[in-house]
């Protein structure tokens, strides 16, 4: 995108009909670091690339528990993503108080897009920097939303958002259709895989990626780095096995992580004649 | 030397002016509805009486109405103040369509949501006069609760406001039991409101009963129960008696 006349108010059209503030807010989205979801008939899986600064300091906190049984993943401006989740928190917490019952998660997600679409029409505001994977379990089942900057908001069975996201988005479209019924455990593995193809070749390891789960009868939670770090081990191991099998052009399976990587992105981007999914 | 009375602010909650803002006494009020769970649902009875103090003024008061749907309400106390409620309701049922997403507010929803408005009201001074049954059914689940216009709210297998708690509840307690079924249950309830109508002075042989399961509500129309009134002990009540009572 060019500077252009039309963009330095998100109270000004442009003469194709385009807000530039906004579309400009969801570039912020992309230029985040990585965040996934994915959801099964029963649970719900969120992961996150934990890019520190530097080496000195702690990495920025991407995921969020909202209430028991919904939490949010950002990609973005950080800082309007923690004030988003603490609005959030502070709906479901009335909610609760008042009816004795969980927010439906529909509701919830509708509340937060119509406060985003506010900052699209007021001169004096700027639209939310941030993309929410909002991932929840009410009556009607388990969800993952997407929540935009423009204020729209699309229910999805898996999805990426912020940098490098089309390559999970690319590995996530293979698989989607074999969520539903996937076990939990299953899940999570397919989670960080996810996460792993965001990497492009650099070591996955559970120092880097933070994985949470939401389910029927388990409450939002992040899985603590231990448990993490032992599913990475246990399918590096069986992918080695796995890739010559799948993979035409691939190394003989080596522990090397790095080459694990990129022969997998390989396999990506070879396998796929999908349209990228850009928003 | 000036006696200085102590004298109320105007805007304070304790003086003659402001009491016009707030509910002192009851004015029109009906009386108990007694309630129980069954196997298909909740059943629910009251009888149709309006009184104005002790004249039982009005006779065709329906004192229970259906709830969005999952859930049925009755109430005892002023009757006004039930009719405001019910334009509560109303509107956070409504509301609750326009989501128009699937979702619904359950009996449970309703219950609480009306706990936390009986109890607002009242830490005003300014209570909602009534005491409140709340039943319903949602996704297989009943459910079975009452508020009173202190706030004081609980769930039961059967509940009952005013001489209800006194006189039905006791009978509840002996000859309740799960899985009841239809006529069980009504059977069950008419005994309660019988023992009521002899010893209520505020019932009136007049009474609805209304039963809620996963298909909906049914309030039926208006019926008396059979009386006896040649008890001996009826006759002749002063026989026995030692002294002016």
């Amino acid at each position: 995108m060019f500077r252009n006349q039309y963009d330095t108010d998100v109270t000004t059209w442009s003469p194709a009909g385009r807000l530039f503030q906004v579309e400009y807010a969801m570039e912020a989205v992309k230029q985040g670091s990585a965040a996934i979801g994915l959801r099964s008939k029963t649970h719900v899986v969120l992961g996150c690339v934990n890019k520190a600064n530097s080496e000195l300091s702690s990495h920025q906190k991407k995921i969020f528990e909202v209430d028991d049984h919904i939490g949010v993943a950002i990609a973005g401006l950080t800082a309007d993503g923690r004030v988003l989740s603490r609005y959030m928190r502070n709906e479901c917490i009335n909610y609760s108080f008042t009816y004795e019952s969980p927010l439906p998660v529909g509701r919830l997600v509708v509340q937060l897009a119509d406060k985003a679409q506010v900052c699209t029409q007021r001169s004096w505001k700027r639209p939310y920097g941030v993309g929410l994977l909002v991932a929840g379990l009410d009556e009607s089942g388990a969800h993952l939303y997407y929540n935009c900057p423009s204020g729209n908001y699309f229910e999805y069975q898996a999805f990426a958002i912020g940098s490098r996201s089309q390559a999970a988005k690319t590995y996530l479209e293979r698989r989607f259709e074999n969520f539903t019924d996937s076990s939990r455990d299953d899940l999570v593995k397919d989670a960080i895989m996810a996460i792993r193809e965001t990497l492009q070749g650099e070591t996955l390891k559970s120092a880097i990626c933070t994985i949470a789960v939401v389910g029927a009868g388990e409450p939002f939670h992040v899985l603590d780095q231990g448990t993490v770090q032992q599913i990475i081990d246990t399918f590096e191991t069986a992918a080695e096995q796995e890739d010559p099998a799948t993979e035409p052009d691939a190394a003989t399976g080596q522990e090397a992580a790095a080459e694990q990587g990129t022969a997998a992105d390989h396999g990506g981007s070879t396998d796929e004649g999908a349209a990228p999914m850009d928003i | 030397m000036n006696f200085m009375a102590s004298k109320q602010p105007e805007n304070s909650l304790l003086s003659p002016e402001s009491d016009s803002q707030r509910t002192l006494y009851p004015y029109v009020t009906g009386t108990s509805v007694v309630a129980l769970k069954y196997k298909d649902g909740i059943l629910m009875a009251a009888d149709m009486g309006g009184s104005y103090g002790s004249t039982l003024r009005y006779k065709s008061v329906e004192r229970m109405k259906p709830i969005g749907k999952h859930s049925l309400l009755g109430a005892s106390g002023e009757i006004s103040d039930f009719q405001e409620i019910l334009r509560y309701l109303d509107e956070l049922i409504l509301y609750d369509n326009m989501w128009d997403d699937g979702n619904s507010l359950g009996p449970k929803e309703v219950h609480n949501y009306l706990t936390r408005v009986m109890y607002n009201r009242r830490n005003k001074f300014n209570p909602l006069w009534n005491s409140l049954v709340l039943g319903g059914v949602k996704n297989g689940q009943k459910y079975l609760g009452t508020v009173s216009m202190i706030g004081v709210n609980f769930e039961d297998n059967h509940v009952a406001t005013g001489f209800g708690n006194h006189l039905a509840r006791p009978i509840l307690r002996q000859e309740w039991h799960e899985n009841l079924s239809f006529e069980d249950g009504v059977r069950l309830l008419e005994k309660c409101m019988r023992v009521l109508l002899y010893r209520d002075r505020s019932a009136v042989n007049k009474l609805q009963i209304a039963k809620i399961t996963e298909e909906g509500v049914t309030i039926s129309q208006p019926y008396s129960l059979k009386t006896y009134w040649e008890f001996s002990a009826f006759e002749n009540p002063a026989q026995g008696a030692i002294g002016s009572w």
